[in-house]
């Protein structure tokens, strides 16, 4: 590994991680699209910021195009609260607007400005060891390694001291105004740290793959945990990993790293959207065909408690008073046998005294409906799972 | 060349007119379809369907390796619907919400998409000098064969959309009771997504995916601010579409190095903004204009229930008082009184003021009616 190798790994990575925090809370929050609507209308700011800067790297151009995010969060919410159009339209509207301008704000200075929107757009990672920060002659490494580097390390301060308020304000707005922390001043910080994270972050990997780089891992960490500090723990690992594995992936195909990363947070995106234990795909699948079974099986139960009669309870009569198909019946009624609920006796099937503490131990569940039946009740129900 | 040239030049350039002709048939369709999206909270969908459409075009020119921009177009399509509904699948399996699951599949399709179209560029036969044009839009390059195609879908989407208008309309505004009478909603909901996909599908030529949602929303949003009625949205938004496409067309053709996408957005702006301020119902300015109005008359009326208070003691109604027992605290001002006067619920005589039996009786009633609401 050469070294300027090694520092666009640094520098993904470091990309990566400023982005996964603020994303945690965002994807929280249910604000993940706030990170797409700031990342395009950045760029008016950052074309203004360059005319009057001349460098993407310059601390001002930073804070001239975060203004212009928080800006564009606060005109989304004015929107918002004008009530003329529906919450998500008023963000559809005010990106795609701001946006063309800046698009339209360097098309018309196409000849002054070293700045072009596919750029801007998607950034090129390759390029950033090549903008080195010289102080006094001597080589400091790459300019966005340091630029990031500072920004990751203002995030993380300001995670760790502001952790609790960003919890309560997070989770439960009304009781974190009511002890004092007001939501409306996490709510414009995170959209602070957020829009610099972006603006910081653009010049490497580009306005859309931010919001990638925002989104994916914490999205994709939240399938696996429900605790915050795990999950913040887990996106930062994600993010990682898809950097450098992305960078490889890049280095391979020889095609844009950017997108690479992008990919691979897709695919680690979809192997725990699918695999995750018990919010992915197929475990989600295999509860509900389990739920539909034992929804089948007490209905099922209650019907022959309902019924002394013997010719009430013949096989052919339950399948036609039922109404259930023939596969779906017989799963039901082995599922029952087999847990010794009911016994079938010349083609009459009667609940055993197991089935029918069982069942009446659901009737009661469905009649009182209270909490604390279930309790017991889901260890009946692993019985049947086996 | 100006836009009065432009509008001349028009009838006689032959490129011209298809461009033109391209984005006001675009802004139409997608004015119309807009509609649901903005109706249905769907606004962003557009936006994911727009960004994930692109690895399907270059996948679809890696697999097949034309040009055609309708084998593109439908490689579009595929990847498009393909993201729609894994966004469905996100929020209905797993407790992530939409928004997460629209900036994700956004996000990761947009990179997959840059993933494989950098990868093209490095291949050695590349001929892909027309893939870029996807990514911001350029009209410069419709010929007659896109305008003719999109014609075409615009017909067939107008036609689908008015054989199942009753359906559309009903899932629109109470998709329980569509089902509860007997309508098989999964496919009606199918049938609206799979248009507006296609709307966007049809526009990425032309705008690219990155400004395509904006076409989709602005004229609709613009729409819904001057009418309730669903028909006349959909027609207000299809005719501001087409509007903000021959405007933007014919703007960014009379300047230099003004991309046609931008400028289309930005007219569609213009529209949206026009009606949240100025339309006549919903609009920011007559809205306040009402607000000020409601107040003034309720400090009207707060001041001559304060006089009826001082009248009612005394056996003659009309008996004058000095008008400075009026304070500030009940809303009393100069031309407050003036308008009072103009009523004729009250005569004012130097510095006094006298109420008027007139006065008296709307003072009186106003109170009964408070009484009876009550």
């Amino acid at each position: 590994m050469s070294s300027p190798q090694i520092e666009i790994q640094l520098i993904a990575a470091i990309v990566a991680m400023a982005c996964a925090i603020p994303g945690v809370f965002l994807v929280l929050r249910k604000m993940a699209l706030i990170s797409d609507a700031i990342s395009h209308a950045i760029l008016p700011g950052i074309v203004i910021g360059f005319f009057v800067t001349q460098d993407l790297n310059s601390p001002l151009l930073i804070l001239l195009a975060a203004l212009t995010g928080v800006i564009t969060v606060v005109l989304v919410e004015f929107i918002q609260k004008t009530g003329l159009v529906k919450e998500d339209t008023a963000i559809g509207l005010v990106f795609p607007v701001l946006f063309s301008i800046g698009v339209i704000l360097i098309a018309k200075n196409a000849n002054d400005v070293h700045l072009d929107v596919d750029a801007v757009l998607l950034g090129e990672l390759a390029f950033a060891p090549f903008d080195r920060l010289m102080v006094g002659g001597a080589d400091w490494g790459p300019k966005s390694l340091w630029v990031m580097g500072s920004i990751l390390l203002i995030t993380i301060s300001l995670l760790l001291l502001f952790f609790k308020e960003l919890k309560v304000s997070t989770f439960d707005a009304g009781l974190s105004s009511a002890i004092g922390i007001s939501p409306v001043i996490m709510h414009y910080g995170l959209m602070s740290i957020s829009s610099i994270t972006v603006v910081g972050a653009f010049d490497a990997v580009g306005a859309i793959l931010v919001v990638a780089l925002m989104i994916a891992p914490a999205a994709t960490a939240y399938l696996l945990t429900e605790d915050l500090k795990k999950m913040i723990a887990l996106s930062l690992l994600f993010s990682v990993v898809s950097a450098i594995a992305g960078y490889w992936l890049a280095n391979f195909l020889d095609a844009s790293i950017s997108g690479s990363i992008a990919t691979t947070l897709g695919v680690i995106f979809l192997i725990v959207y699918l695999f995750a234990p018990k919010k992915g795909l197929i475990s989600v699948l295999y509860r509900q065909k389990q739920q539909k079974i034992e929804v089948s099986l007490i209905t099922f139960l209650l019907h022959l408690n309902r019924h002394e009669e013997e010719r009430e309870r013949h096989i052919n009569h339950l399948q036609e008073h039922i109404n259930w198909r023939e596969v779906r019946a017989r799963t039901v009624l082995d599922l029952a046998e087999k847990n010794n609920l009911v016994k079938i006796k010349n083609d009459v099937v009667s609940l055993t005294t197991k089935g029918l503490t069982f069942t009446e131990k659901s009737l009661d569940y469905i009649i009182n409906n209270k909490d604390e039946k279930i309790e017991p009740m889901k260890e009946d129900f692993f019985l049947f799972r086996g | 060349m100006s836009i009065n040239e432009y509008f001349n030049l028009l009838w006689s350039d032959y490129t011209l007119r298809t461009i033109t002709l391209g984005t006001a048939v675009l802004g139409a369709i997608c004015g119309m379809l807009g509609s649901f999206a903005v109706l249905r909270k769907q606004s962003l969908l557009g936006d994911a369907i727009s960004h994930a459409a692109l690895p399907g075009i270059a996948l679809a020119f890696l697999i097949t390796g034309a040009k055609d921009s309708v084998i593109l177009l439908l490689g579009a399509l595929v990847s498009g619907l393909v993201g729609t509904f894994w966004i469905r699948g996100i929020t209905s399996k797993t407790h992530l919400k939409s928004d997460t699951a629209l900036g994700l599949i956004l996000s990761i399709f947009f990179g997959f998409g840059m993933l494989l179209l950098t990868f093209i560029q490095k291949l050695p036969n590349a001929n892909q000098a027309g893939l870029d044009k996807y990514l911001f839009g350029q009209a410069a390059t419709l010929v007659e064969s896109d305008v003719k195609l999109m014609v075409i879908v615009t017909g067939i989407s107008l036609f689908v959309m008015l054989l199942f208008w009753k359906e559309f309309k009903i899932l629109l505004f109470d998709a329980d009771y569509t089902k509860t009478l007997g309508f098989n909603t999964k496919f009606i909901d199918v049938l609206i997504t799979f248009l507006i996909v296609l709307a966007i599908v049809l526009g990425l030529q032309t705008v690219g995916v990155v400004l395509m949602s904006a076409i989709l929303l602005a004229p609709a949003a613009a729409a819904r601010q001057w009418t309730n009625n669903l028909g006349t949205m959909v027609l207000l938004a299809a005719v501001f579409g087409a509007f903000s496409g021959v405007f933007g067309t014919a703007i960014s053709a009379s300047q230099n190095n003004l991309s046609t996408g931008p400028v289309i957005v930005l007219v569609a702006g213009v529209f949206v903004l026009f009606s949240f301020i100025f339309s006549p119902k919903r609009g920011l300015l007559f809205r306040e204009i009402r607000f000020r109005k409601n107040r003034t008359d309720l400090k009207l009326m707060k001041t001559l229930q304060f006089m009826y208070g001082i009248a009612q003691d005394h056996e003659n109604i009309s008996h004058p008082h000095a008008i400075r027992i009026l304070n500030n605290f009940h809303g009393f001002t100069k031309s407050s009184l003036k308008k009072l006067e103009n009523e004729g619920w009250i005569a004012i005589h130097g510095q006094q003021w006298a109420m008027t039996p007139k006065g008296f009786k709307q003072a009186q009633e106003m109170y009964n009616q408070k009484t009876v609401n009550e």
